[in-house]
């Protein structure tokens, strides 16, 4: 790397003792580049083994790339930590300002520790850390007015990232967000909750900074290629116009759709939420991330009329993907697309993750029609197939916690059938909730043995559409396929390229984006570089306590026909066998 | 020519035109933007682009007590560096905050409307109009 890159600056921060400093850590971001690479072995330094998720000694971790700054795409903030959801390897990706605001800091990573004895938000600006007293804002209800009076209160306009929770995170449910920009979250796997256990409400970062360059001529060579395939491309023109919303009615039409708590794989109503009618009848806006020209994030302008007085109305700005669509739509059956966007509006103004909350709820509801729960449990409130009005009183009630039903609900679906039973159609895989495709052996696969659990570890499913097209490979095959392209991932997340971007940066480009930020780095330098990080993940993960012969395959995924067909078990338990054993192969 | 914002209602907030102004300027990142974007008050609501709008009769230039800011054929000012002792009357002379501040040499940054910016802006919220000069010159 550049000698005079601020990238090698790591923040650490101590809540407890109020107090940070900055150490010079080039041999990490020489060894793992940045990102996701430098992350895992920030938080192995910074974990203690066998931590409580939810105590002081779990560190929050930002990370960004050499990248970010430099080239357009690079525009993702690392999060990694112990999770509380899933008790494992918690790692979280963001886009918004988060990257670049990090960057022009002039940090490469940030470690928070410790926990507040009062609520604060951490200010980060001109080199220096500012605590500020957060009690104001500690428990308040709309997801604008924090962002707001952060706004007024700090410099930076334009320039600047504001990270924060809402009630959910405060609450501590185990699948809570962290929000920035409005619409961008560290969504999966509960950083939300750790925010709210260090009674830390938000982090602000802002900069302004020059960035080193190896060679300005080849610098601008290499921008304006890449710049050209981002807006030219018809890869990144699907993202621009409908948004990942474009993938409801091809999933439908599959049969890979879940529906109904995976019962189904077709949605009847499915032409109310596709993401052609959510842009003909709402779409308001268009967003993109700080330097990135695509603007994949799709805002509906939802008008709702206040019901105590004639003529009188609020419009909500309300953002939608493919993966809450999912969640929140058809796996809880809400054709009503105002209904849905009614819920999604909720699932935001408290914080939580919008695929964990959908199938938890989807799961609930199950429940409650197979006679498992009542209205006892429910505290009266009926959860039926798309009774939205329903859906976003419970999602109230995770928050608050009425009950130990809502207690359970609040720490994810395995927890509650733990408790409620229904373990068969509780859908997650290594304690996180499924994500939206059933498209064959590959997307759950992918999911069971992804580092995270989630679907941009590998996906699998891609791999699947492709099988559905010519042939099921075999198991060994598959898992090859998915720890290729879950290794090559560690190598765009330690960029911190959006993986929508990945087929602009190829090998080669990678390799050219790389020298003008000084890293000389061949395609084999990368393949291993993809390998250990991965590797490094694993290494964390059975230090926590994760084993492969944990695993639980959730019955409901053996029960609902694929495109690819009826799924088989046999085929399942032989990937995770080669799964155990190229894992083994490889620590030898 | 100068350039104009077109449309601030079609911009994304990507901020491709501030990292574009740097790279004009032979340098990366963000320090020597003479573009700013930002959010109105919240992504929900849209934003703003600040850019010296190029003036006819620009104020910047009538309060800089060394005559370092000189106007331009075309609207909008020169800077004469060497004149220039970085007093700031400038950047409180422009309401639309269009003048930034080169911390490292202490002195404003200014657009000079060579439209490098615009052909970085996706979606048609920059212009760089060619009309516009012919029409002062007549």
């Amino acid at each position: 790397m550049l000698n005079d890159d601020p990238l090698a600056n790591v923040l650490y921060i101590d809540l407890s003792k109020r107090s940070y400093r900055v150490a010079q850590r080039q041999d990490l971001f020489e060894k793992y580049v940045g990102g996701a690479g430098v992350a895992v072995q920030l938080l192995e330094e910074e974990c203690p083994q066998g931590c409580d998720p939810y105590g002081p000694h779990n560190p929050i971790i930002f990370a960004v790339g050499p990248l970010t700054g430099l080239f357009p795409l690079a525009s993702k903030t690392v999060a990694m930590f112990k999770s509380p959801h899933t008790g494992n390897l918690g790692e979280s990706h963001c886009g918004g300002r988060s990257a670049v605001a990090l960057r022009m800091a002039g940090y490469g990573a940030i470690v928070i520790n410790g926990t507040s004895d009062i609520p604060v938000y951490v200010a980060i600006h001109d080199g220096r850390v500012h605590f500020r007293d957060a009690s104001v804002l500690w428990g308040m209800g709309s997801r604008f007015t924090v962002g707001r009076i952060i706004r007024e209160n700090e410099p930076g306009s334009g320039l600047r990232t504001i990270m924060r929770i809402g009630r959910a995170g405060e609450q501590l449910v185990s699948y809570a967000s962290v929000t920035t920009e409005t619409y961008r979250h560290f969504g999966r796997l509960g950083l939300g909750a750790v925010f709210g256990c260090k009674k830390l409400k938000a982090v602000q970062i802002s900069g302004k900074r020059s960035l080193p360059v190896a060679d300005q001529k080849q610098y601008r060579t290499t921008y304006d290629e890449i710049y050209k395939t981002a807006v030219s491309s018809s890869a990144m023109k699907k993202y621009h116009d409908l948004g990942t919303p474009q993938n409801v009615l091809p999933l439908n039409d599959l049969g890979a759709l879940p529906t109904r708590n995976l019962k189904e794989v077709r949605f009847e109503g499915v032409s109310n939420v596709s993401g052609e009618t959510l842009a003909e009848q709402f779409l308001g806006r268009r967003l993109a991330c700080s330097h990135c020209p695509v603007a994949c994030i799709h805002v509906a302008a939802l008008r709702e009329p206040y019901e105590d007085e004639p003529y009188f109305y609020k419009t909500s700005m309300i953002s939608y993907d493919y993966e809450p669509i999912y969640a929140l739509a058809t796996m809880l059956g809400v054709s009503d697309n105002r209904g849905f966007l009614e819920l999604m509006d909720e699932v935001e103004t408290v914080g939580v993750d919008a695929m964990s909350t959908g199938v938890i709820l989807a799961w609930a509801t199950e429940a409650m029609e197979r006679g498992l729960i009542s209205e006892k449990e429910t505290l009266d409130l009926e959860l039926s197939w798309g009774n939205h009005r329903a859906y976003v009183e419970a999602v109230r009630r995770i928050v608050s916690q009425p009950n130990d039903f809502y207690r359970a609900l609040a720490r994810g679906v395995k927890h509650a059938a733990d408790q409620y039973g229904g373990a068969d159609f509780a859908l997650s895989f290594g304690g996180n909730e499924m994500p939206g495709y059933h498209t064959g052996p590959g997307a759950h696969v992918g999911a069971l043995i992804g580092a995270r659990h989630g679907h941009l570890d590998n996906a699998g499913y891609s791999l699947d559409q492709k099988a559905a097209a010519t042939e099921l490979p075999t198991p060994e095959k598959l898992v090859a396929a998915l720890m290729a392209e879950e290794e090559w991932r560690q190598v765009l997340s330690s960029l911190v390229v959006c993986f929508f971007a990945r087929g602009i940066y190829t090998q080669e480009i990678v390799s050219e984006t790389l020298r003008s930020a000084g890293f000389e780095l061949s395609k084999e330098d990368m393949e291993k570089i993809g390998m250990m990080i991965h590797r490094n993940k694993y290494r964390f993960k059975i230090r926590e306590g994760f084993s492969l012969d944990d695993v639980r395959l959730p019955k409901r995924i053996f029960e609902t026909e694929s495109p690819i067909g009826m799924l088989d078990k046999a085929y399942f338990q032989d990937a995770l066998s080669h799964f155990k054993n190229m894992l083994l192969a490889s620590e030898s | 020519m100068r350039l104009a914002v077109v449309d601030t209602e079609r911009c994304v907030g990507c901020q491709q035109s501030m990292f574009a102004c740097v790279r004009r300027q032979g340098e990366a990142g963000l320090a020597k933007t003479c573009i700013a974007v930002r959010s109105v008050g919240g992504t929900e609501r849209g934003f703003v682009v600040i850019v010296c709008r190029a003036c006819d009769d620009p104020p910047c230039a009538k309060v800089c007590p060394t005559e370092a800011l000189v106007s331009r054929k075309g609207g909008g000012v020169r800077l004469d560096s060497e004149k220039c002792i970085g007093c700031g009357h400038c950047q409180g002379a422009c309401p639309i905050g269009a003048i930034f501040w080169d911390e490292e040499t202490n002195k404003p940054m200014i657009c000079v409307h060579c439209g490098y910016c615009a052909k970085y802006c996706p979606h048609t919220v920059l212009e760089l109009e060619r009309e516009e000069a012919e029409h002062v010159e007549r």
